[in-house]
């Protein structure tokens, strides 16, 4: 009988009922009195040199309220880099300064080199334009292509830099000889180029900003669209503005998506607080969906060769790969991490594989910056993983569901330690796999490719096994691997006088459903209804020290917070009650919500203990202070590990190359539970980010820099007839074993799994409908390119 | 945007009138022109709406075939057509989504052209004729190129009338982003021979497959056009399709529209 509420219960979210009658509050939709308009100026060169920036006549157009330029933040600092990486040659990786406006050159389409701030929106954007024609940018020639950006060392994104190389990494460096040794002997060695293309991250919700400023105090306040409220105004305070932490409150309210896009700090948020100083009245900002396209962090964009070594069995032996990683003109804030910590680490996937090493060159190229999107890393390493043993299967004739049976770590290796430096704690991956195979009917595919056929349709089928490493982090481990912030959460139980709760918590739900999961925990935890459970989020005055939600990280790591910080509450409730009772602190249980004296019928309520806390006239005040409010930080022991089976089946119309994604199963391990339907959604989420990835979206500059993708015109969106309905489960769990509520995390899961189920499903049918000369084909496999890769 | 004046006429007359001032410029369903405005990359002094002007609504039989008029949204085609000429219903049915459908109109599609717009294949194979505020076009007259017509500066689309064929179907293949037709082919049997439209796919706009029409007025059937072949030459080719790609869909579309024209 599935539960109706607390723990394992499909809980409605609360916050749809906002979000879906169009009462949610978005930082757009706030008015505030005396507020200015600011519009951006954005390069319409992906590279160039400011030689100059006449301001006069925008500054003298009406209603015109300041203008800003590179110029007025060349002494402030710039947007750092919150991840340190080595390159195999020891030397330190280049850290180009990001400006809050772009100073002497521009460096892709889109980068922002002025600001107008006026009365009226109409007004900033019409002086604006006179700004932009003002400007004199002296064009210089692109940098797009990452190979042709590494071999030129003439034409420079920085101009210090001279290769337009970031860093060139190996990990594990040490191994490398050994790898190499092992690939040498491999009876076969399966070798695949690819590239995982670029994606534009198209939150429904596009960036925006309002900056004030109170001269009674001295006091900023920043609204921001963020997934991470205190990492903003550390960002902003400690390196870009120099503003005391104490004097600036950031508040991201209601965000409507983020994908990864809205964790990094982007100098619009600077430039708004400048404003707002230099003219004492709240200056907003508000991306149109254009700038969304042109200067919101972008992600993926690898292109790798994967090479991997195996007995004719199908036996793994050895993985190594080459990758290219594309970072864009600036560094934004986990752009470093992205290549390297959330994707070298898991390139042995779930499988026992002994030999593997990763390099990967981070490019600087005049495009956008890109950073993490959803799955950061690990949808790059699982993309090449599972499309090489793809391959393999194909080219010594093995079935793909035996070798990954073959190769897949077992139950009993747990925990295991990987060749590229994580620890798995736990899993079962062949039972996730036998249960894709069992809901997924793959004994019934051959009917239905029958039938398929009949109707002039090939019929394929795909799997994934894939796994990732999320709830990040380990704050010891990452600090040693070159992270420059700690990666815990922290929450604050405030028990109100009443007995209601408020959680703060450093987790930030931009559409993730905390508002409804965790009063869940609270209330199984607690025995207490629900509806008495409040969590308050995203105001940096409201709760405590956070890292924000990313990483499939909020249940695990600040979710982990919230339940310590309940056991402390819990812990401080029974000395209450031992005192009310009249009895021995070690005799008191708490059950349902129950402080009892074992062993008899004497007991308090929750309630009765919560008010006797804020009115305590019966209370030991000379050992407990009064009040009943509990703050943790949880630093997680360990990454963790989700994990699971994915099974696509695809129709090609090999008339056209249109493929139709007809089944979808994805058997997951996500651990522990809290709320099935939310973890359905999230899923179903993930996964059609993953068919967008894997059949339409695609983000396109030409040879000049210029976005040939730069609206919904021309990149493709998944729509709702481009995904099937889905077949999900999770009931193979295996708990986490180091979080205490067992829990692995579930965000990213869908978008990481399953762009190779959907890639190796279309060469699966094309190879069933006798077109075997093809091996590959680059994502998006958009009709275009498979009917070219048919008949190529 | 800019500002601009917005005037809306409640006949053709008074529309006519409200077109010669300085500037201005007609405004249909808004589906193009009031993303370009927003775009800052028109900006009309004066805006002369057509929805209005009751004479430039609806559908209904008449002389020569199906009026429509052309202010007519496309959801009111694809729900009034549906009777009259089924194939033509389907289209507008089938174009944008549905916010599209209850703002665009006919006369807006026509009028602006755009190379992969549906309704030019409709208006091109049906041999219907475009009645303007001046005078009537036929169809093979009135597509001159991408985003080019016959009409005049200050002349608009009053109706379009389509003579209904015995069979007809239009097919169109997604452009995948924006769901215009990447290449769609409108296909349309008649008792004096068939005729086939194909949008989306040429740099010259719509265009007749004539070759097509020959084979298939001798044998209205898929296998008829199977041993044609198209011209990559002047086809579009971009992001979403080669040259070579395209000039495949026409084929492949066209069989396709043979097989489901009723």
């Amino acid at each position: 009988m599935p539960k109706d509420t607390g723990i394992g219960a499909s809980t409605k979210r609360r916050e749809d009922i906002r979000f879906l009658t169009g009462k949610g509050v978005y930082t757009d939709d706030l008015s505030l009195f005396g507020q200015a308009h600011a519009v951006m100026v954005r390069s319409t060169v992906a590279h160039g040199r400011i030689v100059s920036i006449d301001t006069s006549e925008a500054a003298g157009m009406p209603g015109v309220l300041a203008v800003f330029t590179g110029e007025d933040f060349k002494e402030v600092g710039g947007n750092p880099a919150g991840w340190f990486i080595k390159s195999r040659n020891g030397e330190p990786m280049r850290e180009p300064k990001r400006p809050v406006l772009a100073h002497g050159k521009v460096r892709h389409v889109g980068d922002a080199y002025a600001c107008v701030v006026a009365e009226t929106y109409a007004q900033a954007k019409d002086a604006a334009q006179v700004l932009a024609d003002a400007a004199v940018i002296e064009e210089l020639p692109a940098i797009i292509d990452m190979k042709a950006a590494a071999a030129d060392a003439s034409n420079r994104v920085h101009d210090e830099i001279p290769d337009n190389i970031c860093f060139d990494w190996g990990w594990i460096e040490d191994n490398r000889a050994a790898v190499d040794a092992a690939m040498k002997a491999a009876p076969h060695v399966v070798t695949l180029e690819l590239t995982n293309n670029r994606l534009v991250p198209n939150a429904m919700e596009p960036r925006a900003s309002i900056g004030e400023y109170f001269p009674g105090t001295g006091d900023y306040k920043l609204t921001t669209t963020s997934q991470n409220p205190h990492l903003t105004r550390l960002l902003i305070c400690a390196f870009v503005m120099g503003i005391p932490e104490n004097k600036l409150q950031v508040v991201a309210p209601d965000v409507g998506g983020g994908f990864g896009s809205k964790i990094y700090h982007y100098g619009e948020e600077a430039v708004v607080l400048a404003a707002a100083r230099k003219l004492g009245r709240p200056v907003r900002w508000t991306a149109e969906r254009t700038e969304s396209f042109l200067s919101d962090a972008h992600g993926r964009d690898h292109v790798t060769k994967i090479e991997l070594g195996c007995t004719k069995e199908g036996d793994i032996l050895a993985i190594r790969t080459e990758t290219l990683a594309n970072v864009g003109a600036y560094l934004s804030n986990f752009s470093t991490a992205t290549p390297t910590f959330l994707h070298g680490t898991l390139m042995a996937g779930p499988y026992k594989v002994p030999h593997v090493y990763v390099n990967v060159k981070t490019i600087f190229t005049n495009t956008a910056p890109v950073d993490a999107y959803r799955g950061a890393g690990r949808p790059e390493a699982t993309y090449s993983i599972e499309r090489v043993i793809d391959k393999m299967c194909r080219e010594l004739n093995l079935d793909p569901f035996e070798v990954r049976r073959r190769n897949l770590l077992t139950p009993d290796q747990f925990p295991y330690t990987t060749p590229v430096g994580l620890v798995y704690d736990t899993g079962n991956y062949q039972a996730t796999l036998d249960k894709a195979i069992e809901l997924g009917d793959v004994a019934g595919f051959e009917a239905r490719r029958a039938e398929s056929a009949k109707r002039g349709k090939l019929r394929g089928m795909g799997l994934s096994t894939w796994i990732e490493a999320c709830g990040i982090a380990p704050s010891h481990l990452v600090g040693v691997l070159g992270s420059r912030v700690g990666l815990y959460d922290a929450a604050t139980v405030r028990v109100n006088a009443t007995g209601t709760i408020s959680v703060m918590t450093g987790a930030h739900s931009h559409g993730q459903g905390h508002e409804t999961v965790f009063p869940q925990i609270v209330a199984e935890k607690l025995g207490i209804p629900e509806s008495s459970v409040e969590i308050v989020h995203g105001d940096t005055a409201k709760i405590p020290f956070g890292m924000g939600s990313y990483g499939s990280r909020s249940l695990a790591v600040a979710g982990s917070a919230m339940d310590r910080a309940i056991d402390k509450i819990i812990a401080k409730g029974k000395k209450i009650a031992a005192h009310m009772l009249e009895a021995a602190e070690g005799d008191i249980t708490f059950a349902d919500g129950k402080f009892s004296v074992a062993g008899t019928d004497k007991a308090k309520s929750f309630g009765e203990i919560a008010f006797s806390a804020y009115v305590p006239h019966n209370y030991p005040l000379e050992t407990l202070e009064p009040g009943l409010e509990e703050t943790a930080f949880y630093d997680p022991g360990n990454f963790t590990y989700p994990a699971g089976a994915y099974i696509c089946e695809v129709e090609v119309d090999p008339d056209t190359g249109k493929v139709d994604v007809v089944s979808f199963t994805a058997a997951d391990d996500f651990g522990n539970v809290m709320n099935p339907m939310i973890v359905e959604g999230q899923v179903h989420g993930g996964v059609g980010q993953g068919i967008g990835q894997a059949l339409c979206e695609n983000t396109s500059y030409d040879e000049n820099g210029q976005l040939l993708t730069g609206s919904f015109m021309d990149y493709a969106m998944p729509r709702a007839d481009d995904v099937p309905f889905y077949t999900v489960d999770h009931s193979c769990a295996t708990p986490c074993t180091h979080n205490p509520l067992g829990v692995k995390g579930c965000g990213e899961a869908g978008a990481i799994g399953s762009p190779p189920a959907v890639v190796n499903a279309v060469i699966d049918a094309l190879h069933r409908g006798g077109i075997t000369h093809v091996t590959h084909i680059d994502m998006p496999v958009s009709p275009n390119r498979v009917w070219q890769a048919i008949n190529g | 945007m800019h500002n601009f004046e917005f005037v809306k006429p409640s006949t053709i007359a008074d529309a006519i009138k409200a077109l010669s001032a300085e500037g201005a410029q007609p405004l249909s369903g808004g589906q193009t022109l009031l993303p370009t405005m927003k775009q800052r990359l028109a900006a009309p002094d004066v805006l002369v709406s057509l929805t209005g002007i009751s004479e430039m609504q609806g559908v209904c039989m008449g002389d020569g075939g199906l009026h429509i008029g052309a202010a007519t949204p496309h959801a009111v085609v694809a729900r009034d057509a549906a009777r009259h000429y089924p194939a033509l219903a389907a289209l507008a049915g089938g174009i944008g989504d549905p916010a599209v459908r209850n703002r665009g109109t006919i006369g807006g599609s026509i009028a602006n052209n755009d190379p992969a717009a549906c309704y030019p294949s409709a208006v091109l194979a049906s041999g219907a004729t475009v009645v303007t505020s001046q005078r009537r076009i036929a169809a093979d007259d009135y597509f001159q190129g991408m985003f080019t017509t016959a009409l005049e500066e200050g002349e608009f689309v009053t109706e379009v009338v389509f003579p209904i064929p015995e069979r007809a179907a239009y097919v169109k293949f997604n452009q995948p982003a924006s769901r215009f037709a990447l290449t769609g082919v409108f296909v349309a049997k008649f008792a004096d021979g068939v005729r086939v439209a194909v949008t989306g796919a040429s740099n010259n706009g719509v265009f007749r497959w004539t070759e097509a029409e020959d084979a298939l007025s001798a044998d209205f059937s898929a296998g008829a056009i199977a041993g044609l072949t198209v011209a990559a030459d002047d086809m579009i080719s971009d992001l979403h399709g080669s040259a070579a790609y395209r000039a495949n869909l026409v084929k492949v579309l066209t069989g396709r529209a043979v097989t489901a024209a009723r």
